[in-house]
């Protein structure tokens, strides 16, 4: 038997889109909690000089992180899987109330095909709970979309002072290759 | 032993005579009211709600502007709320910023209950085991007075914990308007409003 494991080259194209949207946008700081969806994004954040890569041991400390650097002068996008959103609620008052931009880049669990159920009520509370605290969302399920999208949102972030999430839908994602 | 015998409002105006260049984050609370106590100031950012942020808002800060002394002024429980904050702090060890923990042992502003630190949780050491490269417990002026004098080195991550009396103070109460406070203290360092 093959034993299954996490495929560490030729992350998807959508994946390296990402990271050179958020360059584009003059992103200076990459808050994470690591999901395999974001490890493009990650390995490349984490070998970039001028990146400051934050490894986070619960998804909310990135939102005072990236309001920290904000007030610095600064702007930082915050990645995480949909799980970390519900860890996340009562601290988006704060970009949301002080009106800090962020951008946060989610990936879905429970939402298409999941195979753990229990990932799946957070998964499908994950965009309601962000609109219930007064973020905008907007998700990716095809490659081609996430580079536009990934723009769209990082325009009204930092353009407009709002909390902003794109989330990735586990179509998308699904073209992880787990197995050699 | 839960507190100590500092006054909090004299040992953060102590902390802060003086100040120059020092940019401060304070946390939720009686932290933010010590802080307005010693006077209201451009360089300050009070926080009023987000429990467990403080830290991280002074990492964030103090990474984006590393040519400025940044402190963080918070409570024993807002520091417990963030508790992981310190292993991220740690990671990253920003030699600008100092965390000063006002620490009365009790959740002071919903009645005086005893905290995990008033239970023998000694913050600074867990600062210390994540690796922080200066800690200490802090129960008199002088040691107070150390501390400010590290501030404009910029030479350590640190973090103190200041032992304060557990009782409360009349309320001093800073600006409420976070849009305002965000836009005054960018302002100050030359960010105009978008």
């Amino acid at each position: 038997m093959i034993a299954s494991q996490p495929e560490t080259i030729a992350a998807p194209d959508w994946q390296e889109d990402v990271y050179d949207v958020l360059k584009r946008h003059g992103v200076r700081h990459i808050a994470y909690v690591p999901d395999a969806g974001h490890a493009a994004a990650i390995r490349r954040a984490e070998a970039d000089p001028d990146m400051h890569s934050v490894v986070l041991t619960t998804e909310e400390e990135g939102i005072g992180y990236l309001a920290g650097a904000w007030l610095g002068g600064e702007r930082g996008a915050l990645l995480m899987q949909s799980s970390g959103v519900g860890n996340c609620i009562n601290t988006l008052g704060l970009p949301v109330y002080a009106r800090f931009p962020l951008l946060m880049l989610v990936t879905m669990r429970g939402d298409w095909a999941e195979f753990n159920g229990w990932q799946t009520p957070m998964g499908q509370a994950t965009e309601a709970a962000l609109k219930l605290m007064n973020v905008m969302t907007w998700r990716a399920d095809e490659a081609k979309d996430v580079a536009p999208l990934l723009h769209g949102a990082a325009t009204m972030a930092f353009n407009g002072d709002a909390a902003c999430a794109l989330l990735l839908g586990q179509r998308l994602i699904g073209e992880k290759k787990w197995v050699k | 032993m839960a507190g100590g015998p500092l006054d909090r409002r004299e040992a953060v105006a102590r902390l802060l005579a003086g100040r120059d260049t020092l940019l401060v984050v304070s946390g939720l609370g009686s932290p933010s009211y010590d802080v307005m106590a010693a006077g209201d100031h451009d360089n300050n950012y009070y926080l009023w709600a987000a429990m467990g942020s403080a830290m991280m808002v002074g990492l964030g800060l103090a990474t984006a502007q590393p040519q400025k002394p940044v402190l963080v002024l918070t409570g024993d429980g807002e520091a417990l709320m963030g508790f992981g904050a310190l292993a991220t702090i740690a990671l990253r060890k920003p030699k600008n910023l100092t965390i000063a923990v006002l620490d009365n042992g009790h959740f002071g502003e919903t009645g005086m209950q005893i905290s995990h630190s008033g239970r023998g949780i000694s913050l600074d050491r867990v600062a210390a085991s994540c690796g922080f490269e200066r800690t200490a417990e802090i129960t008199d002026l002088a040691g107070v007075d150390s501390l400010r004098a590290s501030l404009p080195r910029r030479d350590a991550l640190t973090l103190a914990t200041l032992k304060i009396r557990a009782e409360n103070l009349p309320r001093v109460l800073p600006p409420r308007d976070g849009v305002h406070i965000k836009n005054r203290f960018r302002a100050a360092l030359g960010f105009q409003p978008i």
